[in-house]
């Protein structure tokens, strides 16, 4: 079983950032990088899938400068046993640009199972992996919540509203992978220092071409600071006045 | 209720690069063959793993540990199970044996990257982090003094979190004074060890259900033993018995007397133990008989600085909370400002407020560049290229551990304090962090060793040992960083050596006076000081610590982006402070040690 991640390398967009100044992304300076989360839960799945098997090789693949590095060291120290950097001075807003560098690597690697996460979690696309499925001519299953591997075919489950669904298919095939399915585990430090003498290749990355491009990234305008209007049930009259009069939602 | 959209972080992260690589040139390490293996790379990973487990694993239940203390149900200790699931992860990451040698199971990590690491866990919730770092210095004695059959029986358990260690030195009898303890240990007539009778208080962890088994280190008496330091030895006591195979069994006779209600700290259990009460107690020899204080006192070092690594990481915790906080809190405006119409300003225009945020950034970073230049001391003094590093880095590290204990936990009450008010009424309420750091810390100027009693051990024994070895040891190297910093073409960076000459030539000078004058002195009034004089010294090495951090700070500017350079301008910046606010206070203290000032000497217990 061989099993390829693709993993992007993200800010941690829960602390108060800034734009860039030239508006087309945020200013990195001061914030912390990760792998994407949803492509972490497929870190930690493919490392599961290759544990319960027994045998197999999980490669993890990064697109981007050179502090894509960063976290392909960190999958190996979780425990993937190689890594491949398509080198490239900016990652492109244009998914189609990207999907075409990574279907490029991953033509005739032998992969059994093509892993993404569902969506990036700092520009949410959610459209690479689909469209390496389709550049590699394979089957694609988006958005599993559980996958199984077994007999040359893979089980996934896929939560619907109220619902979920289980499909199965023939590999190789793309998965992209939901939140649910594994917690990531914690790079060991004996995992850090076995990280050291794993392999990991730079390629260039051979882009595809660009049909959009990004013109500019904003915050939303700042919202006013709420207002306290008294307690309990004295409250309610003017509350209700409010809501009528400046709000105008009664 | 937290602010909306606060997130602040535990520790700056850029502090730790910044003070680990630039100041202290960690990366240099991996020239030696202990750390061969390494790479500056492989340290940022480490240091990142400590920060997500601490931000994911630690810092969610930091409030609720405090909320909910230990509690005794049916004879058993409960703790909230968060604490379990995180000193779990710690021990799984490796960061229980991360500094000890391969050879024992550890990850032989340089104790300068581990000290760093620690210090996210200390930030982020230093209640729990208690139950993995008793443990890991626990495991550290049995490493160093057990035999190899203990080495096999415990570390591997300890390792990885199934069993715990405690230190069990206090009793109620003997608590500054160890001499004075009194725990008994019978041969037992079969020869396969000991029965111990006696009580310890205030152990840390003696008690609680998430680990398999707990490990105390003992401090006892062997019947018959010398009276004083020279007839204490060390123990191995299981909570459980331990079979052939390494499984826990029976309990062992060591009765939970009780669970101590504290002020803060409040999630590790401080525990009562009758060893021996009712039913017998077991324990095994560590090393040779008598040497159980000798043993404690060669890990005291680490023990101290770890000390200080946690005062200095709630004191860095406080001020970036108080920090993030006065940029989104919205106060006021600026005198300038006559317009009451106009909105009002973050309260970090104001300058005040600028002013308590300087001495809490002044204070923390500067704790932590104290603890990290300990922490890389103790790694000199392992494995420097000579003889002569190596002493040296042993001499350093005798003058610096008491400083290193007890600056860091006096001063980052002050940072806390600051903390507090930055956030005015907010910061004295429990919905915010601040109040529990001031509480958690204030526990580090009392145990290991009080501040009365490191000052006593500075003045009284480190100050006199090989005749002034470590102090003039510690003179030379502050003079080199002066002279150093006196030779670049920076008129900052000169003023700034001015200024640590000043403070360092004091220091000289103040000791010379007080050792005249207190050779004839009465020894007790030549002592009665103590504490002036660690102020005096901790002020002078922390100011030499910035110095050397204005200077790495330079140096960093000459490449740095925009953004990185504004870090770098706020060192230079906080080592003026320094200078200018913290150092001279070091001018009256000066004045009281050199005097023998006798006044509190003289005061009598009536006239109270
Ligand atoms: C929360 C907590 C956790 C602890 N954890 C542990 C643990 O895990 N294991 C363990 O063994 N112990 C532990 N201790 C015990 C701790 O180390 C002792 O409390 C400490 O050594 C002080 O002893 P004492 O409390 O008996 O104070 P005392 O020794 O009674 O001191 C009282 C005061 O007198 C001063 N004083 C005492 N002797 C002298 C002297 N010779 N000269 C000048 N001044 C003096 C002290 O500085 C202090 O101000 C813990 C304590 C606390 C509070």
């Amino acid at each position: 079983m061989k099993i390829a991640v693709c993993i992007k390398r993200v800010p941690d967009m829960d602390v108060r950032f800034k734009i860039a100044p030239d508006a087309k992304g945020v200013d990195e300076s001061g914030l912390k990088f990760d792998i994407s989360d949803f492509d972490g839960y497929a870190v930690e799945a493919a490392l599961q899938m290759k544990e319960k098997l027994g045998v197999g090789e999980v490669v993890t693949i990064a697109l981007g400068p050179d502090s894509v590095q960063e976290i392909l060291r960190k999958a190996m120290s979780m425990g993937v046993d190689r890594s491949v950097q398509l080198k490239a001075d900016a990652v492109p807003a244009d998914s189609y640009a990207i999907a075409t560098a990574l279907a490029a690597e991953l033509q005739g690697g032998g992969y059994d199972l093509i892993m993404f996460g569902r969506m990036s979690i700092d520009t949410a696309h959610g459209a690479t992996g689909a469209m390496v499925a389709e550049l590699l001519g394979l089957p694609c299953v988006t958005a599993c919540s559980r996958l199984e591997i077994a007999d040359g075919k893979g089980t996934a489950r896929r939560e619907l509203e109220g619902a979920y669904e289980t499909l199965t298919f023939p590999l190789p095939a793309v998965v992209t992978i939901d939140e649910g399915i594994a917690r990531p585990r914690y790079p060991s430090l004996k995992g850090i220092m076995a990280a050291k003498k794993k392999p990991l290749d730079t390629k260039p990355a051979q882009l595809g071409a660009t049909a959009f491009t990004l013109d500019t990234m904003a915050l939303p305008p700042e919202r006013a600071a709420g207002r306290i209007i008294g307690e309990g049930v004295a409250a309610v009259p003017e509350l209700v006045r409010l809501l009528k009069e400046e709000a105008k939602v009664l | 209720m937290q602010i909306l959209g606060m997130s602040a972080p535990l520790l700056d992260p850029r502090d730790v690069v910044f003070q680990l690589f630039d100041v202290l040139d960690t990366d240099a390490l991996t020239a030696r063959p202990r750390f061969a293996e390494g790479s500056r790379e492989m340290y940022e990973a480490v240091l990142a793993t400590a920060r997500t487990i601490a931000e994911e694993q630690l810092a969610p239940h930091r409030q609720r540990n405090d909320e909910h203390e230990p509690t005794v149900v049916n004879g058993q200790v409960v703790l909230i199970p968060e604490v379990g699931v995180a000193v779990q992860a710690m021990a799984e990451a490796g960061f229980i044996g991360a500094s000890l040698d391969a050879e024992a199971g550890g990850m032989q990590l340089p104790y300068s990257v581990v000290a760093a690491a620690l210090g996210w866990f200390d930030a982020a919730n230093v209640a729990t982090t208690s139950y993995a770092l008793l443990t890991s210095a626990a495991a550290h004695l049995i490493a160093t003094f057990g035999t190899a059959a203990q080495r096999e029986r415990f570390l591997p358990a300890m390792l990885t979190g199934h069993f715990a260690g405690t230190m069990a030195l206090t009793e109620p009898d003997a608590g500054s004074s160890l001499a004075d303890v009194r725990t008994t240990a019978t041969p037992l007539p079969d020869g396969s060890g000991y029965a111990l009778r006696g009580t310890k208080i205030w152990i840390s962890g003696g008690d609680q259900e998430i680990t398999e088994n707990i490990i105390h280190l003992v401090l006892a008496r062997i019947d018959g033993a010398p009276a004083g330091v020279k007839g204490i030895s060390l123990f191995a006591v299981a909570k459980r018995t331990i079979d052939a195979d390494g499984r826990s069994g029976e309990l062992n006779g060591i009765a939970l007397g009780g669970l101590i209600h504290k002020m803060g700290w409040r999630g590790t259990t401080s525990t009562l133990l009758n060893f021996g009460e009712r039913t017998e107690c077991r324990g095994e020899l560590i090393g040779a008989p008598h040497r159980g204080l000798t043993y404690m006192f060669q890990m005291m070092n680490e023990a101290r600085i770890g000390v200080g690594r946690a005062a200095t990481a709630m004191a860095c915790a406080a001020f970036q909370y108080a920090l993030e906080y006065a940029r989104t809190r919205h106060q006021g405006r600026p005198v300038s400002e006559k317009d009451p119409a106009r909105p009002p300003v973050a309260i970090i225009e104001h300058p005040d407020v600028r002013r308590m945020l300087l001495e809490q950034k002044a204070i923390a970073e500067g704790a932590f560049a104290l603890i990290l230049e300990c922490a890389r001391l103790v790694d000199d003094e392992r494995t420097a290229p000579t003889d002569t590093e190596r002493a040296t880095a042993r001499a350093l590290l005798e003058v610096l551990t008491p400083i290193a204990k007890s600056f860091p936990a006096i001063v980052g009450q002050e940072a806390i304090s600051l903390a507090m008010q930055t956030l005015g009424g907010y910061g004295f309420a429990r919905e915010y962090p601040i109040e529990q750091h001031y509480r958690d810390n204030r526990l580090n100027q009392l145990h290991e060793g009080t501040n009365g009693i490191q000052a006593l051990d500075l003045l009284g024994r480190k100050v006199r040992q090989d005749d002034g070895a470590g102090l003039r040891a510690l003179l030379e190297r502050m003079r080199a960083t002066v002279t150093a910093a006196q030779a670049q073409d920076d008129d900052t960076l000169r003023a700034l050596a001015s200024a640590c000459t000043v403070g360092i030539e004091r220091l000289e000078r103040t000791t010379a006076t007080w050792a005249r004058a207190s050779a004839t002195a009465d020894p007790a009034l030549a002592l009665a000081n103590a504490s002036a004089y660690l102020d005096l010294t901790s002020r002078v090495v922390v100011g030499w610590l910035w110095l050397r951090q204005a200077m790495a700070a330079s140096r960093a500017l000459a490449t740095a982006s925009p953004s990185h350079a504004e870090f770098l301008h706020g060192k230079r910046q906080a080592a003026a402070y320094w200078m200018r606010w913290e150092l001279p206070k070091t001018e009256h203290l000066a004045s009281l040690v050199a005097d023998l000032d006798a006044i509190p000497f003289a005061m009598r217990d009536a006239w109270f």
